[in-house]
């Protein structure tokens, strides 16, 4: 399972998860407070190639639209369908039920150029 | 980037007390949201909720012809008649609109007109040079007073705690109060489609009226919920949904224009325009599938481009909803359009504005 300690972090603020293969993404908790109110999360199509550090999912909150990165490259695999219904979900659960799509990545040297949770931490006090 | 500092209302102190998140608006730092838009934009539609709106524009206007000059650079008709007020456009020469404001009757020879915040410097020079030609004064006081709207179907009970008076006052209609020992104006206003009030204070006076109303339970709100509850009540926001390159009749705001008056600044170019009608048109749109349309996505019908949106936002009640000009021609309720979002056209229809049927 997913939690803040066992993920790496994009400094876009998106979290990854490795398991075998397969990288689970997120946002973190941090970025979850800033869009606060989230009512649509416009997702990546399964099948669909990503690259790291590009755009690939929509975030809207009542007031603004934030654009999601891909922290590593690789093909979405999965997407939440959960988020559908209740997009909110993001809000409440940002590392656990509240993850956005899992990407099957092609480079996984990229998950280790992410940060831990201290180095993302220290990002965010700035 | 500007470097001017951000101008703070009397109330900034107390916002952040209260764990409102600040924003630059038009130079000034104001709450977009306390607890969050969806809880706040709720507190308003089934309770009552107050907003710091102290970055409005107060401009009092005084003398033998005060009203007539009010008559004169306002496209409505102004009432002259102590305690009444009126919503209305203030126009250029050539019909476009410079703002929108109320004019208060305080006096049949002094008048209150509330301006909006980014409009204040404009609107007052405005009103100077056109002053010249009437035996009036005009004064901005909008530095020296601060002003909370409280709003809901649960905020006249709420302030009547407060001011008794509120009770009895009438729809568009002011009252001059005396509260903590200093005078000030209570109107039975707002910009949420909710019944309630606005109050204002002179500035060292809005803290204690502030933490007065937080006692009692008043949800404090910020610009986020303000902004989906006036949308959805179909009220413009000058400076997007109108500015000057845009009449009262393209704003869809035909209603404000009072061509039988004698005379206005203006009223050449609304007659020819009104004669002639109009190339576009504010519009509302109900998106038909799940996103959040905003200003400036373009609107399709068909493969053409006929129009763009000037205000959107995702509102509880209705989801994804907005705003725009939309060509004459296919501003008709029941068109089916497309809005670009993202770069992906989704399907929405063309309805009548208010979103929200207002209970006032």
């Amino acid at each position: 399972m997913h939690t803040e300690e066992n993920c790496r972090f994009a400094k876009t603020h998106e979290w990854a998860h490795m398991e075998g293969d397969i990288a689970t993404v997120g946002i973190s908790n941090h970025a979850q407070e800033e869009i606060s109110d989230i009512v649509f999360v416009d997702l990546p199509k399964v099948g669909q190639q990503v690259t790291a550090g590009q755009n690939c999912c929509v975030i809207e909150s009542v007031k603004s639209a934030s654009e999601i990165y891909a922290p590593v490259s690789g093909e979405v695999v999965e997407v939440n369908t959960a988020l559908a219904n209740d997009p909110a979900l993001v809000n409440r659960e940002p590392h656990g039920n509240g993850w956005l799509f899992k990407i099957k990545m092609t480079a996984p040297a990229e998950y280790e150029n992410l940060l831990d949770l201290n180095a993302y931490k220290v990002t965010i006090q700035k | 980037m500007n470097d001017t500092p951000l101008q703070k209302t009397p109330l900034c102190a107390a916002c952040e007390k209260a764990g409102a998140k600040l924003v630059d608006f038009h130079g000034w730092l104001l709450p977009v949201q306390f607890e969050g838009i969806i809880a706040e934009h709720k507190a308003v539609r089934e309770a009552a909720g107050m907003f710091d709106v102290s970055h409005m524009g107060q401009i009092f206007v005084e003398g033998k012809d005060a009203w007539a000059f009010l008559q004169y650079i306002n496209c409505n008709n102004i009432k002259n008649e102590p305690g009444a007020g009126v919503y209305s456009h203030i126009l250029t020469e050539k019909g476009t609109i410079i703002d929108d404001a109320i004019s208060f009757c305080l006096t049949p020879e002094k008048f209150l007109v509330v301006v909006n915040a980014a409009c204040i410097a404009e609107d007052f020079a405005w009103f100077e040079k056109q002053a010249s030609h009437f035996e009036v004064a005009v004064r901005n006081e909008s530095a020296q007073w601060g002003m909370i709207a409280v709003q809901g179907p649960k905020a006249l009970e709420q302030v009547t705690k407060l001011l008794p008076q509120a009770q009895e006052l009438a729809r568009f209609h002011i009252a001059e109060i005396s509260l903590f020992g200093v005078d000030g104006y209570l109107t039975r206003t707002g910009y949420t489609g909710e019944d309630g009030v606005e109050i204002m204070l002179p500035n060292a006076y809005m803290e204690p009226l502030w933490n007065a109303l937080l006692e009692q339970g008043v949800k404090p709100c910020g610009l986020g919920a303000r902004d989906v509850l006036r949308l959805e009540a179909g009220y413009l926001l000058n400076g997007a949904d109108a500015d000057q390159t845009r009449t009262p009749y393209e704003a869809a705001c035909g209603w404000v224009v009072k061509l039988a008056k004698e005379n206005f600044v203006g009223k050449d170019a609304l007659t020819a325009q009104k004669a002639q009608g109009v190339q576009e048109k504010l519009t509302g749109f109900v998106l038909k599938s799940p996103g959040v349309p905003r200003a400036g996505c373009k609107v399709f019908v068909g493969a053409e481009e006929k129009g763009v949106l000037t205000s959107g936002t995702y509102s509880p009640l209705f989801k994804g909803i907005a705003v725009g000009y939309l060509a004459a021609d296919a501003a008709v309720p029941g068109t089916e359009v497309e809005i670009e979002i993202h770069g992906k056209r989704a399907k929405a229809e063309v309805v009548k504005t208010p979103f929200y049927k207002n209970r006032v």
